[in-house]
């Protein structure tokens, strides 16, 4: 052997090269039919809403640029003024109620010694099983100023008078308040974990004492996760419809979703107007969560990690049972009261004040007639399907998608990313809008079936399913993906036999995610149903307009237990899969 | 046999990689603007592997050994180059041939292993059985006899039905080794299948793993950063650097007469010497040094007399006494500098005019630093390495 072998060229065998057709089969292939589809279902979703609404609400039916509806909408005498006031008072007051509550237990949750740890945990699952217009139902029983009980039972015997209203503007900060003090809690507990204990302990070991390590350290590095988390309920509150339409139509305080609803529901209605308040939530609402998201990109100075810590929990000491009462009163007055209430409102024939009577006279009775109603199977046999319906398009859709961004290097798989997540700026009311735009317009026979409904389900979810399905692409090794290749698995017995199962903790959780998050979805829905397509918020709904109290609130117990079976299924799969999701390595 | 003839791949040929994201492309690029302004991942990467050898690619990180196998394995697509497996192209850049991985039908060991955890260790070896066309796909009783048999050569035979995530390091190791033996590929591809092991595992690996390539009479490609990993286990290795393949030849070749600098200071240590050829022939060439002439025999082709040339000397091929050599042919003299206790040797570092020369010793002998010494190199042992 001599030191240095470089090898003659070798002369190939000649092969013959392959056939066009072949050619054009390899380039047309499965991966590029699916990921192409994907692209286009998932463009048409996400631009196709949004550019309706900005031509019918700037151009209409005219063809020439006006501001016609802008000044119908917010001109002189239209109260534009008040409702974008009042908006932002709710939506300011919501965020920073639910965010005190929602930091203040996470704090106790993680770095104390609190007993009841259980019951926050419980309690943070709320909103996904008592749905936003349920609880506001609830609270209607208990804040109404005649029958409320909190008032006819607690402030009438002791103060001979009825203080408190939930038909006002604080009312409905109350409620939507409570409501999303579980997000915050959830958010500021992984904040609270992701925090490295050694910055506050170095703090301590410098002489500062407990509350100065609050204020100094503690609270300035969870500043971005505050903020952000702030952002992120501020625009969630100003997207709500449940709790203003349920609430706040009553006395006229109008925010800008009730308002598109009102302006709606008026005779003649007026489509421009409402369009005109849709740009000017969109464009709120796509502010607050692209400076959301930006402080989290810049604001997390590697201090608050994705690691989680152990950190010492401090000992409440003599505190510890005050605080433990706390979380009871908080459990008690955020699950049991809003829950009892309407389990109580259920079992009556018509609504009255707890007494014997009251008592005697209670019966099943509203549940027969709940199930003797032909709307109701309707509704929820239509709720199913669109649940079901949605999530497994959106997974799929998600699966795809964030495939092919997390790993291939086709090319607009950014844009692709980017319009996968635009539909988190458009509240649900503003796409109901622009969706009744499109279907009246262009001549599908989708408007007023079930089919509309579908669209707008998958539109809203999308980024929720991607945001399922991309942390389990990143999660897994790309070699687990490679070596199937290399054995001779085609792209789709990857994708099928590889990829799903591996993903397929993400992808099922995401999956009941929607399901259940479907099922509660009503700002939408209200613009886009019609008879026939009511769905079970929209029973809820249509109950309430018809002041069917206890009606509702045998719908609402029915619901909720439906949704207590769904999280607790979704729970034991996440058990299951969750086993298997980051063994890869 | 496989043949790749001037394999290019470069840099920011994003757009042109299929459907996957290279790992070259998280490698940082060395700064090394060839052809123009392009860098290139591999530049030009031509060699054969003989049927029934193990030929390992080795080189720093970043020198596109991987980017070479995974090349050849089908998951990167290449700017250029031929591969063919004995009569069959597998790419050809001229001529728009590139055979999907997919149906390049070889195997690979990954780095990681890439075990299918949602799966058994039987289900991990029959995959790439049953996943093969009906038409092409052995019959269930066969699969399961294949399976079971490589279960048994690779010593899993009693863990078919566990699940794959219960294995230990090394047993996932010889799973991955299963699975990829199971189709009797043409070609076995191994990427760094030991880096992930702790130091004992991984030794005795290495013997384990060239049995099975003997006794199966395995045609492998071997990737590998450590260079005594591939002195062990390779027929023939090509030493690759910034994208060229820098010599190729048997591990003792490679050792004892490296062809390039980089070849000698990759694999073991070397000292280094600069000089001008006096006189060649007779198999003999004399080189003057700055400390005097020296003797070096074996060089294949002798340059030319007056040419600048470079000697390396290996630490354990010089000798050291106090007391001058009668006969030595290469001597010099010097002053030990340091020294240090390895355990099975003693390293001393002698200072000669200029230079500073490592001295590889019996652990007995150990000089004093400041002793006047005298060392001496056999000429056999002196290797000449071309300086262009």
């Amino acid at each position: 052997m001599t030191t240095t072998t470089r090898p003659p060229a070798p002369t190939l065998p000649s092969v013959p090269r392959p056939r066009p057709l072949a050619r054009l089969r390899d380039r047309f292939n499965l991966q590029v039919l699916v990921v192409g589809g994907a692209m286009v279902v998932v463009g048409y979703l996400a631009v196709v809403p949004v550019g309706f609404l900005l031509h019918d609400t700037f151009i209409g039916s005219r063809s020439e640029l006006s501001f016609r509806a802008f000044g119908r909408a917010y001109g002189a005498g239209s109260q534009a003024g008040t409702m974008m006031l009042n908006s932002l008072a709710f939506a300011f007051g919501s965020a920073a109620f639910a965010l005190v509550v929602g930091a203040t237990l996470a704090y106790l949750q993680v770095r104390t010694d609190i007993p009841f740890k259980g019951l926050l945990f419980a309690a943070s699952l709320v909103p996904l099983i008592v749905p936003g217009i349920l609880y506001a139902a609830a609270w209607i029983f208990l804040g109404d100023p005649s029958i409320g009980l909190v008032n006819t039972l607690v402030f009438k015997p002791v103060l001979g008078a009825s203080p408190v209203n939930v038909y006002s503007l604080w009312g409905m900060i109350w409620v939507q308040g409570l409501h999303l003090a579980p997000v915050a809690f959830l958010l500021m507990t992984s904040a609270f974990r992701g925090m490295d204990p050694s910055l506050e302990e170095s703090a301590a070991m410098s002489g500062a004492s407990r509350r100065t390590v609050l204020r100094r350290v503690t609270l300035p590095l969870l500043r971005p996760a505050l903020v952000s988390a702030a952002l992120l309920m501020f625009v969630q509150s100003l997207e709500s419809f449940e709790v203003p339409g349920l609430l706040g139509l009553q006395n006229g305080i109008y925010v800008f979703t009730s308002r598109i609803y009102f302006v709606l529901r008026a005779f003649p209605a007026d489509y421009g107007s409402a369009g005109a308040y849709a740009v000017g939530l969109l464009v709120i609402a796509a502010a607050g969560v692209l400076l959301s998201s930006w402080l989290q990109r810049r604001g997390g100075h590697a201090t608050v990690t994705g690691k989680a810590f152990r950190p010492q929990q401090i000992e409440l000491g003599r505190a510890r049972p005050w605080v433990g009462a706390g979380v009871v009163l908080y459990f008690a007055v955020t699950v049991v009261l809003p829950v009892g209430v309407l389990v109580y409102a259920s079992l009556l024939r018509s609504y009255a004040q707890p007494s014997l009577k009251a008592l005697r006279g209670m019966s099943l009775h509203n549940y027969g007639e709940v199930l003797r109603l032909p709307i109701a199977v309707t509704a929820l046999k239509n709720s199913v399907l669109l649940g079901v319906g949605a999530a497994t398009v959106v997974m799929f859709l998600a699966a795809v998608v964030s495939w092919a961004v997390v790993r291939t290097r086709i090319p607009g798989r950014r844009l692709l990313d980017l319009l996968a997540f635009t539909p988190i700026v458009i509240p649900g009311l503003v796409l109901g809008l622009a969706l009744s735009f499109v279907y009246l317009r262009v001549p599908l026979p989708i408007y007023g079936t079930l089919g509309i409904l579908l669209i707008s389900y998958c539109t809203r979810y999308l980024p929720y399913g991607m945001r399922y399905a991309s942390t389990a692409m990143t999660q897994m090794s790309k070699e687990l993906e490679e070596s199937a290749t290399v054995f001779g698995a085609s792209w789709w017995q990857t994708f099928r036999r590889i990829l799903v199962p591996l993903a397929s903790s993400g992808l099922v959780a995401g999956w009941i995610y929607i399901l259940v998050v479907s099922f509660r979805e009503l700002s939408s829905t209200i613009l886009l149903y019609s008879p026939g397509t009511e769905v079970l918020s929209v029973l809820i709904w249509e109950q309430f307009e018809n002041g069917q109290l206890t009606t509702l609130a045998a719908i609402g117990v029915l619901m909720v237990a439906l949704l207590v079976v769904l999280v607790l299924v979704a729970h034991r799969l996440g058990a299951r899969f969750g086993l298997q999701s980051d063994s890869s390595r | 046999m496989l043949t790749v003839n001037n394999l290019v791949k470069s840099y920011g040929g994003a757009g042109r990689g299929r459907r996957r994201g290279g790992r070259a492309a998280q490698e940082p690029a060395p700064p090394r603007p060839a052809d123009g302004a392009r860098v290139f991942a591999v530049g030009g990467v031509s060699f054969e592997v003989q049927d029934g050898e193990l030929f390992t690619l080795l080189g720093p990180s970043g020198c596109g050994k991987t980017t070479t196998l995974r090349s050849v394995a089908g998951l990167e697509r290449p700017d250029g180059g031929t591969i063919a497996l004995s009569e069959r192209v597998l790419f050809d850049a001229a001529r728009g041939v590139d055979v999907p991985a997919n149906r390049r039908e070889l195997g690979m060991v990954f780095q990681s292993y890439a075990i299918w955890p949602h799966m058994t260790v039987a289900r991990n070896v029959s995959f790439p059985l049953d996943i093969l066309p009906s038409s092409r796909r052995p019959a269930k009783d066969e699969i399961g006899r294949r399976v079971r048999r490589m279960l048994e050569v690779t010593e899993l035979g009693s863990y078919a039905d566990r699940a794959a995530t219960k294995l230990s390091g090394g047993q996932q190791q010889r799973l991955a080794l299963a699975r990829a033996l199971v189709i009797q590929p043409e070609l076995m591809l191994l990427d760094e299948p030991l880096s992930n092991l702790d130091a004992k595992l991984r030794e005795s690996m290495r013997f384990e793993l060239k049995r099975l390539q003997r006794e199966l009479g395995l045609t492998a490609i071997y990737v590998t950063h450590d260079q005594s990993e591939a002195l062990v286990m390779s027929s023939r290795i090509a030493v690759m650097n910034e994208g060229r393949v820098e010599q190729i030849g048997k591990p003792r070749d490679v050792y004892t007469r490296p062809a390039t600098r980089f070849v000698a200071e990759f694999i073991g240590t070397s000292n280094f010497l600069e000089g001008v050829v006096a006189s060649a022939g007779g198999g003999e060439v004399c080189v003057d040094t700055a400390d005097g002439r020296l003797v070096c025999r074996g060089a294949t082709a002798p340059p030319a007399v007056g040419s600048p040339v470079l000697l390396s000397v290996r630490p354990e091929a010089l000798s050291l006494a106090t007391d001058p050599h009668p006969d030595a042919v290469n001597q010099w003299s010097g002053e030990v500098m340091n020294r240090a206790f390895m355990g099975d040797a003693v390293d001393h570092v002698v200072r000669v005019g200029a230079l500073e020369i490592r001295i590889r010793c019996h652990p007995t002998q150990s000089l004093e630093p400041g002793t006047r010494v005298h060392l001496a190199a056999d000429p056999d042992k002196v290797t000449l390495v071309p300086t262009a």
